[in-house]
């Protein structure tokens, strides 16, 4: 049974990427004038084009013209898409709209997943540790306020951390991911920069979101400790630590780590526009300048891949799952 | 050696409510002889399971055991430190909890729980004594040694509850709480178990307090037994002395419900409701729901007294002997 | 017991629910009272004089166009919340529905709806909005806003009052009134409404923070209602025109600890709703 949990899941991961795709090749052409050709129109009015010009304008009426069938012009959308070729960036022509991704996205990818890692590991800790009778009480006063802060977004917090520590007080660089025009001695120093700039916006990510997890956990322990086998686990005196860790941790992750593929969605969200705040040149980056600079090609292919990556951790998060929780395998639904 | 292994005095738990104390154990005292086993038996209610969990100090606030003395081989269990405490448990004592499906870890295999209790209480085993232990304790409790790579979902009932056994068992314990082991169980598998406690208990010398509502299955495996009503202890005797000659009128009525095979027809239940434990009324409280209640039950509680040799009762109808 | 006692009883018990509603109280008297006190006029552009620090004319100091924050303050609550408020009560609304319908009937149309709504929330809200909002040339008003934000806000209502539906109808109070002879609509007013209404409060409030949460993300992207002062257009045109570099603290302020003070309070108040709900969770005294 499992596989035709994997196939159900593989199914809908294809499901939600035909439907975004669909959706990015539809709007456009369901208002009143195709926003892209507008845009193509704007450009070369303008004059502010560079070589080449013409033949991108010309690709794309081939593909996409007016005088193509709507038939047509979806099949050769989704064969672009199938090959994840997103078309030519106009802002930053000649540059294909792939390069730009390739570009920002393992920034992204690092900050967000290390962010997201800290935060979860972290605040799931505090939060076990808050739920369980005798641990420290100076937890209570130091997760406290964390958990009243989960709502806000990230780059709320963002924002505030910019201000008192890095305008006022100057500790941390506020812009980018490296400073600019620098020449590096050594790799290690090209890696500490990085690491400095990345502080700021990791530091929002990892306070916003540690107070839900912890707050989550929380309630799971207090669930689990009402169990009849935690109960006996005390009868049989086992040690506090053995009882937090393995009887007590290791049952609450299971829907810990559920809410954790659920949220994903808010996560990435969160921390693409941590990233506009910052100034990060991910994903976030790429985003806020093409809905700026009116440049829909980038727009659509950041948003499919956001939606692509999204949806493959999901999958994977999916089939992490019944190697944490062994019931999962022998039953049938 | 005929110094009781158990030897409760005065106990008494209290729930400490917003609404004030709730005493489901008022002023209990009774004796485990090595060896044997006392039954514990009652309605839902009646302090039991409170007092069993009491004895080994697994309940929590707003619980408090507020009086009396739990001595086991000579140590007072209320008086010991948490870390103590923790290091009597199965060692000394242990628990054979009521068979839940969920009275094991769901994600630990069953090796593992049989073998964390032991090495919590300072067993160092190599690999190879570990796995000799897992066969011996899974041999005792006549389960197969494959189930020891099992997670406790691929269990049937009565077999988790035998692992629970095994568990209980593992360091050869003074004394064992067996809490309504079987009342999760069907009938078949019921007498199984029992019958492997009855097994274990004269194989190792280990002595037991049997907890459960089923006087037919009491009347099968326990020497002593103890009837409990509301928080207190009504009767408590040799289990065949109190069974042929019951002395007190909730003694006689709980017998009197029991269907026996060659009798047929009509069935009583007790009529009335036990009392609120929180404002418990004034004198007995089996008085109103007693066929034998006199005036003065009302008023004044009922002293425990040795009715007959070796034969507690708390009535103000039989005399002290 | 006394009933005050009882009273302060209920306080300590949720300190949570009463700590959040009062900061939502506490705005929603900013906002309306706060439209007495200021002309909400100088929410505009070139209302005052631009660049101004905090002062006795200017509690809030003035943006770089010239709008009296003081009063932006005021007039930007009261739309964002609106903007929350409305999307929040349409999604869950339709959510609700769609869920009681899909948990009760079951069937072919259950599994179809079961799987549009997982599908649609792997998708992050914000960034098929973004889409769409960008796609739309004519400028935005709030109010298309709360519309275009409410299409995409209903499917975690539809999932968790499904799931619960489906734990409840099952039991037995539902079961003894189906056996009564209750109608279906009845049975869903009657039965199974009353039991759902601490979970539909807390599915309210988290609905109307994704709302806002999402608003604020498009408004921030400069996708927003460019003409009206809510509070993310605020941020928007403060990082556009570079308020930090200015030292203009006062208008980065402002939009930040009124946000987070809405977060906080919603925040609180659907924690506190979830602890009802989930009698579990509360605290022991």
């Amino acid at each position: 049974m499992r596989l035709s949990k994997i196939l159900e899941r593989v199914f809908i991961l294809f499901l939600v990427l035909w439907l975004a795709s669909t959706v990015n090749f539809i709007i456009p052409r369901l208002v009143d004038k195709n926003p892209i050709r507008e845009r193509l129109i704007q450009m070369s009015i303008s004059g502010n084009y560079q070589a080449g010009f013409e033949q991108m304008v010309a690709a794309y009426e081939e593909k996409f013209g007016l005088d193509q069938p709507l038939w047509n012009q979806y099949i050769n959308y989704m064969n672009d898409m199938l090959h994840l070729d997103f078309g030519y960036s106009f802002t930053g022509y000649p540059m294909r709209v792939s390069e730009q991704i390739a570009n920002a996205l393992p920034w992204t990818i690092g900050l967000l997943t290390t962010a997201t890692l800290i935060a979860f590991l972290l605040g799931s800790l505090l939060g076990a540790l808050l739920a369980w009778p005798g641990s420290p009480k100076f937890l209570n006063f130091f997760t406290g306020p964390l958990m009243v802060f989960a709502g806000v977004p990230y780059y709320l917090f963002g924002l505030i951390l910019i201000y008192f520590l890095g305008v006022q007080t100057n500790i941390f660089p506020v812009y980018g991911a490296m400073t600019p025009g620098v020449v590096y001695e050594n790799e290690w120093a090209k890696y500490l920069d990085i690491l400095k700039h990345s502080i700021l916006p990791a530091l929002s990510i990892v306070l916003a979101s540690a107070g839900g997890w912890a707050l989550n956990m929380r309630g799971m322990m207090v669930t689990i400790q009402g169990e009849d086998y935690m109960i006996n686990a005390e009868a049989k005196g086992l040690t506090g630590k053995r009882r937090f860790f393995a009887y007590g941790i290791r049952n609450a992750l299971l829907p810990q780590v559920t809410n954790l593929a659920l949220s994903l969605g808010f996560v990435v969200s969160g921390s693409i526009l941590v990233e506009m705040v910052f100034g990060y040149p991910g994903m976030g980056a790429l985003l806020s300048s093409s809905v700026k600079l009116f440049d829909y090609q980038t727009l659509y292919g950041v948003v499919f891949i956001i939606i692509l990556a999204i949806s493959v951790s999901t999958l994977i998060l999916d089939l992490i799952y019944p190697f944490l929780d062994p019931r999962i395998n022998s039953q049938d639904r | 050696m005929n110094e009781p292994i158990l030897t409760v005095r005065n106990m008494r738990f209290y729930y400490h409510t917003e609404a004030g104390p709730v005493k489901a154990v008022d002023d209990v005292s009774f004796l485990v002889e090595r060896g044997k086993t006392l039954g514990l038996v009652g309605e839902s209610g009646c302090g039991k399971s409170t007092a069993a969990m009491a004895i080994m100090r697994l309940l929590k606030p707003p619980g408090k055991l507020e009086s009396g003395e739990i001595l086991l081989d000579g140590i007072d269990l209320a008086k010991l430190s948490e870390e103590e405490m923790r290091q009597a448990r199965l060692r000394g004592i242990s628990l054979i909890p009521q068979g839940s499906m969920n009275s094991l870890n769901p994600v630990l295999r069953i090796k593992s729980q049989l073998l964390d209790g032991l090495l919590d209480h300072g067993e160092t085993m190599t690999g190879a004594e570990k796995l000799a232990m897992i066969k011996e304790l899974l041999e005792e409790v006549e389960l197969p040694v494959s189930v020891a790579g099992m997670f406790p979902h691929e269990l049937s009932g009565g077999m988790k509850q035998r692992v629970c056994i095994a568990i209980a068992i593992s360091m050869k314990p003074k004394l064992v709480v067996a809490d309504e082991p079987t009342s999760a169980l069907d009938v078949v598998v019921q007498r199984q178990t029992i019958a492997t406690i009855e097994r274990l208990r004269q194989e190792m010398g280990i002595s037991i307090i049997l907890i459960g509502h089923d006087m037919g299955l009491m009347a099968q495996s326990v020497d002593h037994l103890g009837v409990m009503y509301a928080g207190q202890l009504a009767e408590l005797g040799g289990m065949v002395d109190v069974l042929k000659d019951p002395l007190h009128p909730y003694t006689k009525l709980l017998i009197k419900t029991l269907p026996l095979l060659a009798e047929r027809g009509h069935f009583e239940g007790i009529p009335g409701i036990t009392p609120s434990l929180l404002n418990p009324p004034g004198g007995c409280l089996f008085a109103s729901r007693c066929p034998s209640v006199l005036p003065i039950c009302s008023k004044e509680k009922p002293i425990w007294i040795e009715a007959q040799k070796g034969h507690c009762v708390a009535c103000h109808l039989c005399k002290e002997n | 017991m006394t009933s005050t006692k009882l009273k302060f009883g209920y306080l300590r018990r949720h300190p949570q629910l009463v700590a959040g509603t009062i900061i939502l109280l506490f705005l929603a008297l900013f906002a309306s009272v706060g439209r007495l006190l200021v002309d909400p006029k100088e929410a505009y552009p070139i209302s005052a004089q631009p660049r101004q620090a905090p002062s006795m004319e200017y509690p809030l100091g003035t943006d770089i166009q010239g709008r009296n924050l003081l009063a932006v303050a005021v007039v930007g609550t009261y739309l964002t919340s609106k903007i929350g408020v409305i999307a929040g009560t349409l999604g869950i609304t339709l959510g609700t529905i769609l869920g009681f319908i899909t948990a009760y009937f079951g069937g072919w149309l259950d599994r179809v709806i079961k799987i549009i709504v997982d599908v649609l929330l792997t998708i992050p809200q914000l960034l098929i909005l973004v889409v769409i909002a960008s796609s739309i040339n004519e400028p935005l008003t709030t109010n298309m806003m709360a519309l275009v934000v409410a299409s995409l806000s209903w499917m975690w209502s539809t999932r968790t009052v499904r799931s619960q539906v489906l734990s409840l109808r099952e039991r037995a109070f539902v079961r003894v009134a189906k056996l009564s002879g209750e109608g279906s609509l009845e049975i869903i007013f009657r039965e199974l409404m009353p039991n759902l209404l601490p979970l539909l409060g807390a599915c309210l409030v988290s609905t109307v923070m994704g709302a806002v949460f999402v608003s604020l993300g498009l408004e921030v992207l400069g996708l927003g209602p460019q003409r009206e002062p809510t509070l993310g257009m605020t941020m928007y045109w403060m990082s556009f025109y570079g308020a930090f570099n200015r030292g203009m603290w006062w208008w980065i302020a402002t939009p930040v600890v009124i946000l987070v003070m809405l977060f906080v309070g919603l925040y609180l108040v659907s924690a506190g709703l979830d602890e009802i709900a989930n009698p579990k969770l509360r605290r022991k005294i």
